[in-house]
């Protein structure tokens, strides 16, 4: 095993199905002799050549359009979107087209794309480099959304992403690239998606999170822990489909749930979570289910960032109100 | 079986010949400082030809100061502009003050020159919202981030200006990586179809972050783009000053005659990184090739010709990097003065009236940035 970074993960990951699958293609803005502006396609070009990874003109729809052109001839495009507050330039190839292309076909066609996009708040952006727009993802139908939190998700959700014969968006926290490093088995494996993963276990309250959230979650959990309250911690993975079961099994254990997104509150990925709980699990719960998010405005100027952000203070207010419910 | 291949209808060499043809570069003024091209020459009193070199050295100053402060931490985001003074600042030149101008994060020095304060370039430089609040009566609207969505806003603001009767234009830039947007050609499509008064500059530099111009399209120009919109497009030397303004004005002068917009393409460099934040243009550009740009200096030719002419010399060159660090320092001291940007701040821009929701967060947050 090799300590990686969530970056290098990735990387590896890229260079392990290009190796494998030889319809596998890469392809976007700088991503092939300068590696992609945060390096996650380094030296992939060079080893695999400008036919399988390469350098696209400057258009966005252009990326989308022709990654969904490729996959109709039998190729399995991994387009890099540079970063995803410029989804709004791609969205009908994502969102109109290959969400659709199984459906609108009966079945006749799939769309095997995984769209690769940095993403996420903290690191003094110019504007839409940074917002969190999974849930623009997550409410369009025929998409599966995915969203790691550490190097070694990253690297099996990836190549599942890859291999998956449905359209993946695959959505790589800025902050993490290079965050922290951890143990990733040099030899392939995947992680399936749509299924959660525990990364802290407890008893008393359920923290629902995904991204760059878990980590301030977690650092939340250990606060509590020496306030004396067991905190579980559920990293969702995928935000499309979500693993239902985990949700359950651990509300119906702790009895107590919060959900914690980065995004804006309005219409997000947390509000489908708590309905989902309030839906099936609504007679296990002591308290309510509350939201902890980022505020109702655009992302900020990077100057207020810092505050707009939720953090482990917020999450632990919140813990609070529910734990004391 | 395989039918014959028929004799081609028509002779694609002999298009690409006549399209070859009609966009060659316009030079006035060679990198020795020699007019090349008297009549296209533009007619410039010596006062202007001085307040041009003024600008362009004050802007190479600008442009070394704000990558020292950024890497001291005291600025924020900034894309270097070296190299480009020529197309940035003889094109907006050209313009008059009710012109309205649209561009990218690259093109903060024609902003400046179009009348917003240096101290607020320096807080769209830190991410804070000031830096956006243009004041009244400058035209302009605070740099694009996402590529070429100003183009096609640029045809909707010069078709609002043909129909209030103004006798103005709107100029938008972008770059070579920018000419590859959907919104590019729609822009150029939508201000022909309308005969709106627009200017399309281009600055090709060759590289859109790692990507050489060569990789954005099979078409040997970005000027030749014009054609397909049926509007009028010109190749210049972007290192040339003399030829941006008189392209420039030329095209300002066609679309306030109500004969619609230009596509302007300008040959240009960028010295320096793509922006700051960590950018390493020998990654994928040679060392040969920023020489072989560099000899072709805005500011070196510019200074000959007017030297030659009486009209430069040390003293004023000296006096312009002075004035130039003055305001620097004072525009930056202006903008550590400017309150801390809050979250409560950006709420209240964000409608005309705050729903619920934000009516609540902002009791919230009022209370946490008060702490
Ligand atoms: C829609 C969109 N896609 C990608 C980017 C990221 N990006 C910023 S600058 C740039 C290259 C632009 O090149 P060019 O148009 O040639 O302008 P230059 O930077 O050379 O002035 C890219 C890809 C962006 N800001 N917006
Ligand atoms: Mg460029």
């Amino acid at each position: 095993m090799a300590q990686m970074t969530m970056i290098q993960a990735i990387t590896d990951a890229l260079r392990t199905e290009l190796r494998n699958d030889e319809k596998v293609l890469m392809f976007g803005e700088d991503i092939g002799v300068n590696g992609g502006v945060f390096r996650a396609t380094e030296g992939l070009q060079k080893e695999f050549g400008e036919d399988r990874v390469f350098d696209t003109p400057l258009a966005e729809s252009g990326i989308g359009g022709l990654a969904i052109g490729l996959a109709l001839t039998g190729y399995r495009p991994v387009p890099e979107i540079q970063f995803f507050g410029f989804v709004f330039e791609v969205m009908d190839s994502i969102a109109g087209q290959m969400a659709r292309m199984r459906y609108r076909s009966g079945g006749r066609y799939n769309a095997p794309i995984t769209v690769r996009s940095p993403f996420g708040g903290g690191v003094h952006t110019p504007e839409l480099h940074s917002d969190a727009l999974e849930g623009l993802m997550a409410q369009s139908p025929g998409l599966k959304v995915v969203v790691p939190s550490t190097p070694y998700d990253a690297k099996g959700l990836l190549i599942s992403s890859i291999r998956d014969n449905d359209p993946v968006i695959f959505l790589e926290h800025l902050k993490l690239y290079r965050a922290f490093r951890q143990e990733v088995p040099e030899e392939e494996y995947t992680i399936e998606i749509g299924k959660a993963d525990v990364k802290r276990e407890g008893t008393d309250l359920s923290i629902i999170t995904y991204g760059a959230m878990v980590h301030e979650s977690l650092k939340a959990a250990e606060e509590l822990e020496k306030e004396g309250h067991s905190v579980e911690v559920v990293d969702l993975r995928t935000i499309q489909p979500l693993d239902i079961e985990a949700i359950i099994a651990s509300v119906e254990k702790t009895g107590r749930a919060i959900v914690v997104q980065e995004a804006q509150k309005q219409a997000g990925v947390g509000a489908q979570v708590v309905a989902e709980i309030n839906d099936r699990a609504i007679l296990s719960l002591e308290a309510p289910v509350l939201r902890v998010a980022a505020p109702d405005t655009i992302y900020p100027f990077s100057q207020a960032e810092g505050v707009w952000l939720p953090n482990f203070k917020d999450i632990i207010e919140t813990a609070k109100k529910v734990l004391n419910f | 079986m395989a039918s014959k291949t028929k004799k081609a209808q028509f002779d694609v060499k002999k298009q690409f010949e006549a399209v070859a043809e009609q966009f060659q570069t316009l030079q006035v003024l060679n990198e020795e400082g020699e007019i090349v091209n008297e009549a296209a020459m533009p007619d410039l009193s010596d006062e202007q030809l001085q307040e041009l070199m003024r600008r362009m050295v004050y802007t190479r100053i600008l442009d070394q100061r704000s990558i020292s402060l950024n890497r001291q931490g005291r600025l924020g985001f900034y894309a270097p502009t070296a190299g480009q003074e020529a197309s940035q600042l003889a094109s907006q030149f050209a313009l008059e003050k009710e012109d309205f101008i649209l561009l990218g994060y690259r093109d903060v020095p024609q902003l400046i020159w179009h009348g917003l304060p240096l101290s607020q370039a320096f807080l769209f430089s830190r991410g804070h919202f000031k830096g956006n609040q243009i004041p009244e009566g400058v035209n302009v609207i605070s740099p694009q981030i996402i590529i070429g969505a100003q183009i096609i806003q640029a045809a909707g603001v010069a078709l609002g200006m043909k129909k209030n009767g103004a006798k103005s234009v709107a100029i938008t830039y972008t770059g070579d990586g920018g000419a590859s947007q959907g919104d590019f050609y729609e822009g150029l499509n939508f201000a022909g179809a309308f005969k709106a008064p627009a200017i399309f500059v281009v600055q090709n530099n060759r590289f859109a972050i790692s990507t050489p111009v060569e990789k954005q399209s099979a078409a040997q120009t970005i000027a030749q783009k014009a054609v397909a919109a049926g509007i009028p497009g010109i190749q210049v030397d972007g290192m040339d000053p003399l030829a941006v303004y008189a392209a420039v004005k030329d095209a300002r002068e066609r679309a306030i005659n109500g004969e619609g917009p230009t596509l302007i393409e300008t040959l240009t460099y960028r010295y320096g990184p793509h922006t700051m934040a960590g950018d390493d243009p020998t990654r994928y550009r040679t060392s040969d090739l920023d020489n072989e740009w560099e000899q072709k200096d805005p500011l070196v030719r510019f200074r000959k010709f007017l030297e030659k002419k009486g009209l430069w010399s040390e003293e004023l060159e000296n006096a312009t990097i002075d004035q130039a660090k003055d305001d620097i320092k004072e525009a930056i001291k202006i903008a550590d003065e400017t309150p801390k940007q809050k979250v409560t701040d950006l709420m209240e821009i964000m409608y005309e009236d705050m729903p619920y929701h934000l009516k609540e967060q902002y009791e919230i947050y009022k209370e946490k940035e008060s702490k």
